[in-house]
């Protein structure tokens, strides 16, 4: 197997601006279920499509992601059914967890998607672990893992990037800062100010991206994977973004933060740079992406149909699926 | 007349802000760690953009300063220990673990240092280390955010763990815990944080002893045992025992290490029944404990052997629909209470 899209050409940058498309609209449709009360709330990943995008660009479909608890669009970015997605949230049998793990813990491993998680910072080990694995194996799979800002300050992202450095796995960490852990802004919790400037004390590349260019986050990915895939070790990618919603949509994020930054960050929205970017490069036209902009939206009114048309689980699904066998 | 005025009545949020506010008055070596406690760290015009998740800690930074109202990076095992150490050297700190869930990431410092440390050292240092967390399922939070887990602190000689049911019990818990010498955990449900009640909650400060049980409702055919919020499905669950002609006693049990073995033996030696209400898991848990209890200390006086209503033995589902049939609730207690009684 070849990696999706390794080169820049126009079939990458449609799939990524597509991709990028229907989290957006994925993630709109998911908060209007969350207002009309049919899940209590969810982290929205509004402003930071970018980052998985641009990451999982490269990656196989046997490629491993883990993310954590705002992580529709890493879902997404790596192939998992949107309807099935969509389900999980309304905690439906359809759902890709069968409903039992709801909006933090989708995952769907024929993807690749090793699953979101509740707790900051407790997929970092894992994800050490599923490198580990395919080095073992002598498989050459990657494995990206995605945490926040806020994550960076937790033991494990520090043990795990010993040991991935120590051991040479093909990991990539995956930093999304987009500024806030919760109501906590970053320059308060982040001691030097940077994420990325961990990485040499651990003896690996550090990368900061602007995380708002999707072909900026490209670019370093490509160079992450290509060194995680030939054996010679993890990297840790900074991707500075932004959430452009609250930490988990009743919080009103201008309680910690300003008017002036909200701005700032979203006139230079991952989508409107892609798109802009396309159109000037000559064979794509407004038209055509306004066609992707539609089949985005209706492949996300198709899920949310699905989704809300689906039955709850049965009552006996309560008890299944704690252990493989419990005789 | 005069009663109805000196009612006080506080959400459970409210009281607990103002056991915190008090305490912290009285004791200049009382501080509290924690998450978005306050939240705008460092922008000192955005402070207290939260309060605490659930807005517990709210206006203490105003009134306290950030020295003593200490936002954390998302580092328990870090900051955990901070508090034990802080403890050991003549601070009172209050840690505010979000959700009791993430005992995984700070469990060593809990379990290895605040529970063992008095022991080790002979007696000699001490740990008055109050540890607040949230608990319970029913939030629709899928299994890492909706545990209840306070039996697994029970298990540790040590710690010391308190539930409080209302407002009331919730004020004169955290004054016990602060002042305690030993590591207390407050573990506060999250149904109770959006519950109206009615009890007065006085406006001076007043503690409830650790190691007490009260009872909710006095009765003489069953004994109910309540646990923090499952007190309120028992109360509950007694209308409607009341209501069909039996008398159901409540005991709201608000301390499980040290736990009132007294007051469950002595009421079950009265009604001679006993359905043990409890949101934890089912093995090895408080219910079990008491079930032993009752069983080895008044075996002689049951009619019908000791109950417990739980969940069953699985992790909290997310789905609505599967997690309405995993929480405690009233038509299981009367179904329970009444496979007792009859
Ligand atoms: C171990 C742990 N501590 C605290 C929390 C509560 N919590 C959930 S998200 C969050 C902030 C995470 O910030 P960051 O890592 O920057 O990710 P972001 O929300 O910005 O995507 C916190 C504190 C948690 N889920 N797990
Ligand atoms: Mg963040």
């Amino acid at each position: 197997m070849v990696a999706t899209h390794t080169d820049l050409n126009t079939d990458t940058l449609l799939w990524m601006y597509e991709t990028m498309v229907v989290i957006r609209r994925f993630e709109e449709q998911a908060r209007r279920e969350a207002d009309a009360g049919k899940l209590r709330g969810m982290h929205s990943s509004i402003g930071q499509e970018a980052v998985p995008t641009g990451i999982c660009a490269h990656l196989r479909v046997d490629d491993y992601v883990l993310g954590t608890h705002r992580s529709h669009h890493h879902c997404i970015a790596k192939g998992v059914d949107m309807s099935e997605m969509m389900a999980e949230l309304l905690g439906k049998a359809t759902g890709t967890n069968k409903g039992k793990g709801g909006t933090m813990h989708i995952a769907d491993i024929d993807k690749g998607m090793l699953g979101a998680n509740g707790v900051v910072g407790s997929n970092i080990p894992v994800a050490t672990g599923v490198a580990l694995s395919a080095k073992i194996r002598g498989s050459d799979q990657v494995t990206a893992v995605f945490f926040g800002d806020g994550a960076s300050s937790q033991g494990s992202l520090h043990e795990s990037m010993n040991l991935a450095s120590i051991w040479k796995l093909p990991v990539l960490f995956v930093c999304e800062n987009n500024r806030y852990a919760e109501a906590t802004p970053f320059e308060y919790a982040v001691a030097g100010g940077s994420v990325s400037n961990r990485a040499p004390g651990y003896d690996m590349p550090g990368v900061v991206v602007d995380g708002q260019s999707v072909l900026d986050v490209f670019e370093v990915a490509r160079e992450a994977v290509r060194r995680a895939r030939a054996g010679e070790g993890p990297t840790l990618i900074e991707a500075q973004t932004y959430r452009y919603q609250g930490h988990f949509g009743a919080d009103d994020p201008l309680g910690y933060r300003t008017q002036e930054e909200e701005d700032y960050y979203e006139a230079r929205d991952c989508i409107a740079n892609l798109r802009a970017h396309i159109v000037g490069s000559g064979d794509t036209s407004e038209a055509d992406l306004d066609a992707i902009d539609r089949k985005a939206l209706s492949a996300v009114e198709a899920a949310a149909k699905f989704a809300n048309d689906s039955p709850f689980p049965e009552d006996d699904e309560l008890t299944t699926d704690v252990y493989v066998a419990y005789p | 007349m005069v009663q109805a005025q000196s009612v006080r009545q506080l959400s459970f949020i409210q009281a607990v802000n103002e056991a915190l506010r008090q305490e912290m008055e009285r004791d200049e070596s009382v501080f509290i760690m924690g998450e978005d406690i306050a939240g705008g760290a460092g922008r000192p015009d955005k402070e207290d953009a939260w309060g605490g998740p659930m807005r517990l800690t709210k206006g203490l930074i105003a009134q306290f300063g950030p020295e003593r109202v200490r936002d954390t990076p998302i580092s328990e095992a870090g900051f955990m220990g901070a508090g034990v150490g802080a403890a050991a050297t003549g601070m009172r700190p209050v840690v505010d673990l979000m959700y009791v869930g993430f005992l995984g990431v700070c469990a060593d410092q809990i379990l290895n240092n605040a529970a063992k440390i008095h022991y080790m050292f002979g007696g000699k240092v001490k740990i008055p280390l109050t540890i607040m967390t949230g608990i319970g399922a029913g939030t629709n939070s899928a299994a890492q955010h909706s545990e209840t887990l306070y039996s697994v602190f029970t298990h540790f000689p040590g710690l010391k763990c308190v539930v409080p049911s209302s407002p009331y019990t919730a004020k004169g818990l955290f004054a016990s815990a602060i002042r305690d010498d030993d590591p207390v955990i407050i573990f506060n449900n999250r149904q109770l944080m959006g519950m109206r009640f009615d009890d007065d909650v006085p406006e001076e400060p007043y503690t409830v002893p650790i190691g007490k049980a009260t009872i909710a409702r006095e009765g003489t055919d069953i004994t109910l045992i309540g646990i923090g919020y499952t007190t309120r499905v028992c109360l509950q669950a007694a209308d409607d025992l009341a209501a069909e002609g039996y008398s159901p006693e409540v005991i709201d049990l608000l301390s499980l290490s040290p736990m009132d073995n007294a007051a469950i033996l002595e009421s079950v030696r009265k009604t001679r029944k006993i359905v043990i209400v409890d949101e934890d898991y089912p093995r090895c848990s408080i219910a079990t404990d008491i079930s032993a209890l009752v069983a080895e200390e008044a075996f002689d006086y049951l009619d019908a052997p000791p109950k417990r209503v739980t969940p069953p033995h699985t992790s909290v589902p997310y789905s609505r629909s599967l997690e309405a049939l995993y929480v405690p609730d009233r038509a299981k207690v009367v179904a329970a209470a009444k496979e007792a009684l009859e």
